[in-house]
C-alpha cells in the first residue's frame, strides 16, 4: 500500500517526466517471476527506474538486492529500504564462513520473485562500468532455470551521481538485453553476462561527460 | 464560463485540425487495407503519436490561458532535456545546468504576468551573464568556451524562441477580436507543422534538385518551394479568422513562416549530424524526439511573434 503511494505519486513521476526513459527491446523485459535483473549501477535512481520499468503489477514482487551496512545504517532508512522498497539485505563481506549470504536471494526466487542486482557491488565511478562480483554466479548457479535478464542504464549517473543530492534532469537510455542462463560454468557465464551489458552499451550513442 | 477566452473562429479551427486528422487516419487505414504486403508502422505511430500532441495541446488551449502557457512552459521542459542529454556536458556543470532548467518556470512566469520587457531580456541578458558566472565560481576552465556556448544555445532555441509562442495568449485581446491570443497561437503551430508536412509531400512528389544536400540530403528545391506556396496560400485564406493581419500583412506571415520552418528544420538537422545521431530522441513514436517535432517552431515562433508585435501591439 506505502509502496503503491510512494511509486504513484513520486517515483513513477520523477522517473518519467523529470527524467524521462529511452527504452530499446521493450519487450525483453520479464513478464513474470521467478527472474533476475542485472545491470550497471551509478545512481540511487537504477533501483527506481528498473522498478518502474518492470510491469506495474509486479512492483510487490520485485526484490532489490541492497547492501545491508549501507541501507540499514538507521532505522527510517531500514525502514524505507524493506517497507518502501522491499530489498533484500546482503552482507558485502561475510563474517560467518557458514552462514549463506545468498539465502534470502534463493529464498525470494523459489517464491517466485523478480531479484534486482548490480554485479558492481556499488555506484562506483559515475558513468564508469566497474567490474562484476561473482554473486551472481553463485545465484544463476543454484538457480539454471531461472533467466537473468541483462540491462545497461545510462544518463542516472549523470543525474544524480554518488555524493549528490538534488536531481538533474537527462534522458536516460535503457537498453534490456536478451536473457542468460547458467552455462555451467562460473568463468563463461561472467563473460557473457559482462559482455551482454558491454553490447547493449555499444547499441546507443552517449555524449561525452566528463 | 469556461470557453470565454476562445473566440468561436478558433474553435472552428481546432475542429478542422481534428478532421484533418480523422482524413490522415482513415487514409493510413484504407491504405494498409488495399497493400497489406506493405509496412506502414511508421506511418500509423507518426498519426497516432499526433492525435496524442494535438489532443493535449487542444485541451490545454480550450481549458485556459495558464493551462496553455504551462503547455509550453513543459514543452520547453521536455527540449531543453532532450538537447542537455544530446550535447557533450561536463561534470562540473550539474549545478549550472540546474540553473539552466530553473529559467525556464521563470521564463514563462514573466509570460503569465504580461511583463514584455523581462520576457525579452531575462534569457538574453541575465541568463546570459549568470551561468558563465555559475561555472567561473566552480572554477572548470576545460572546454569552458564550449559549455558556455552550447548551454545558452539551447536555452535560447529551447526556451526563448518557444517562449514567443506562450507570450501570444498575453497580448492585448481587443486588437485581435477574431482570434484572440488562442487565435495567434493556432495560427503560428498550425501553419508551421503544416509546412513541415507540406514541404515533405511536395518533395516527395516532385523533388528533384538538393538544396542543402550537406545538411538534409532528402530537403529539394521543389519541396521547400511548393510548401512555401502552399503554406503562403493557406496563411492568407486563414488569417482574417485568426490575426489581425490585412492581406497583405498575411502574404509575408507566410512567406516568413515557410522559410523560418524551413531553416529550423534544417538547423535542428545539423545539430543532429554534428552529434552523429539520427533523431533527437524516442518520446514521439513516428517522429522521433520532441526536437525532430519542434525545430521549425524555434524559428517560426519568434519570427511571426515579433512580425505580428511590430505591425500591431
Amino acid at each position: 500500500m506505502f509502496q503503491q503511494l510512494f511509486f504513484i505519486l513520486i517515483v513513477r513521476p520523477v522517473v518519467l517526466v523529470v527524467l524521462g526513459l529511452n527504452v530499446r527491446h521493450r519487450e525483453r523485459i520479464p513478464a513474470k517471476g521467478p527472474a533476475i535483473v542485472v545491470s550497471n549501477h551509478n545512481s540511487h535512481l537504477d533501483t527506481l527506474v528498473l522498478m518502474t520499468l518492470l510491469p506495474w503489477p509486479l512492483l510487490p514482487r520485485l526484490r532489490p538486492v541492497a547492501a545491508k551496512d549501507y541501507f540499514l545504517r538507521n532505522r527510517l532508512l531500514a525502514w524505507f529500504a524493506l517497507r518502501i522498497m522491499h530489498i533484500i539485505p546482503l552482507e558485502r563481506e561475510a563474517i560467518d564462513r557458514h552462514q549463506d549470504p545468498l539465502a534470502a536471494c534463493s529464498e525470494a526466487l523459489q517464491n517466485g520473485e523478480i531479484l534486482i542486482l548490480f554485479p558492481e557491488g556499488s555506484r562506483g565511478d559515475p558513468e564508469q562500468m566497474g567490474p562484476f562480483k561473482s554473486g551472481i554466479a553463485h545465484l544463476a548457479k543454484r538457480h539454471p532455470d531461472v533467466p537473468i535478464t541483462p540491462i545497461f542504464l545510462h544518463g542516472l549517473g549523470k543525474a544524480l551521481p554518488k555524493g549528490t543530492a538534488i536531481p538533474v534532469p537527462f534522458f536516460c537510455d535503457v537498453f534490456i538485453g536478451d536473457s542468460v542462463r547458467w552455462s555451467g560454468d562460473r568463468a563463461s557465464f561472467m563473460t557473457t553476462l559482462g559482455q551482454g551489458i558491454k553490447t547493449l552499451a555499444e547499441e546507443g550513442y552517449r555524449p561525452a561527460w566528463e | 464560463m469556461i470557453l470565454s477566452h476562445i473566440t468561436p473562429s478558433v474553435l472552428t479551427a481546432l475542429g478542422g485540425v481534428l478532421g484533418m486528422l480523422v482524413v490522415a487516419s482513415l487514409i493510413a487505414a484504407l491504405l494498409k487495407r488495399l497493400h497489406p504486403d506493405k509496412n506502414y508502422t511508421e506511418l500509423i505511430q507518426r498519426i497516432r503519436s499526433w492525435w496524442i500532441m494535438i489532443g493535449i495541446f487542444s485541451c490545454a488551449i480550450l481549458l485556459s490561458r495558464t493551462a496553455s502557457i504551462l503547455f509550453f512552459a513543459f514543452v520547453s521542459f521536455l527540449a531543453l532535456k532532450e538537447y542537455v542529454s544530446l550535447i557533450p556536458t561536463r561534470r562540473a556543470d550539474r549545478r549550472v545546468l540546474f540553473w539552466a532548467y530553473a529559467a525556464i518556470p521563470f521564463q514563462y512566469y514573466w509570460v503569465h504576468k504580461q511583463w514584455y520587457g523581462m520576457f525579452i531580456i531575462f534569457i538574453p541578458v541575465y541568463l546570459f551573464l549568470l551561468l558563465p558566472m555559475r561555472m567561473v565560481i566552480i572554477g572548470e576552465t576545460k572546454d569552458f568556451l564550449r559549455a558556455a556556448g552550447t548551454l545558452h544555445w539551447g536555452l535560447m532555441t529551447m526556451v526563448f524562441s518557444l517562449s514567443h509562442a506562450a507570450f501570444f495568449l498575453v497580448l492585448d485581446g481587443a486588437t485581435n477580436p477574431a482570434g484572440g491570443g488562442a487565435g495567434l497561437v493556432l495560427y503560428l503551430i498550425f501553419l508551421t507543422q503544416f509546412n513541415d508536412v507540406a514541404q515533405y509531400v511536395w518533395g516527395k512528389l516532385t523533388g528533384r534538385h538538393k538544396i542543402i544536400p550537406k545538411v538534409s540530403p532528402n530537403k529539394t528545391w521543389e519541396g521547400f518551394l511548393g510548401g512555401l506556396g502552399t503554406t503562403t496560400a493557406l496563411a492568407m485564406v486563414l488569417a482574417p479568422y485568426l490575426t489581425p493581419l490585412t492581406p497583405i500583412e498575411s502574404l509575408g506571415a507566410g512567406l516568413l513562416i515557410a522559410l523560418g520552418g524551413f531553416i529550423g528544420d534544417v538547423t535542428i538537422s545539423a545539430l543532429k549530424r554534428d552529434l552523429g545521431v539520427k533523431d533527437s530522441g524516442s518520446l514521439l513514436p513516428g517522429h522521433g524526439g520532441v526536437l525532430d517535432r519542434i525545430d521549425s517552431l524555434t524559428y517560426t515562433a519568434p519570427l511571426l511573434f515579433h512580425f505580428v508585435y511590430y505591425l500591431h501591439y
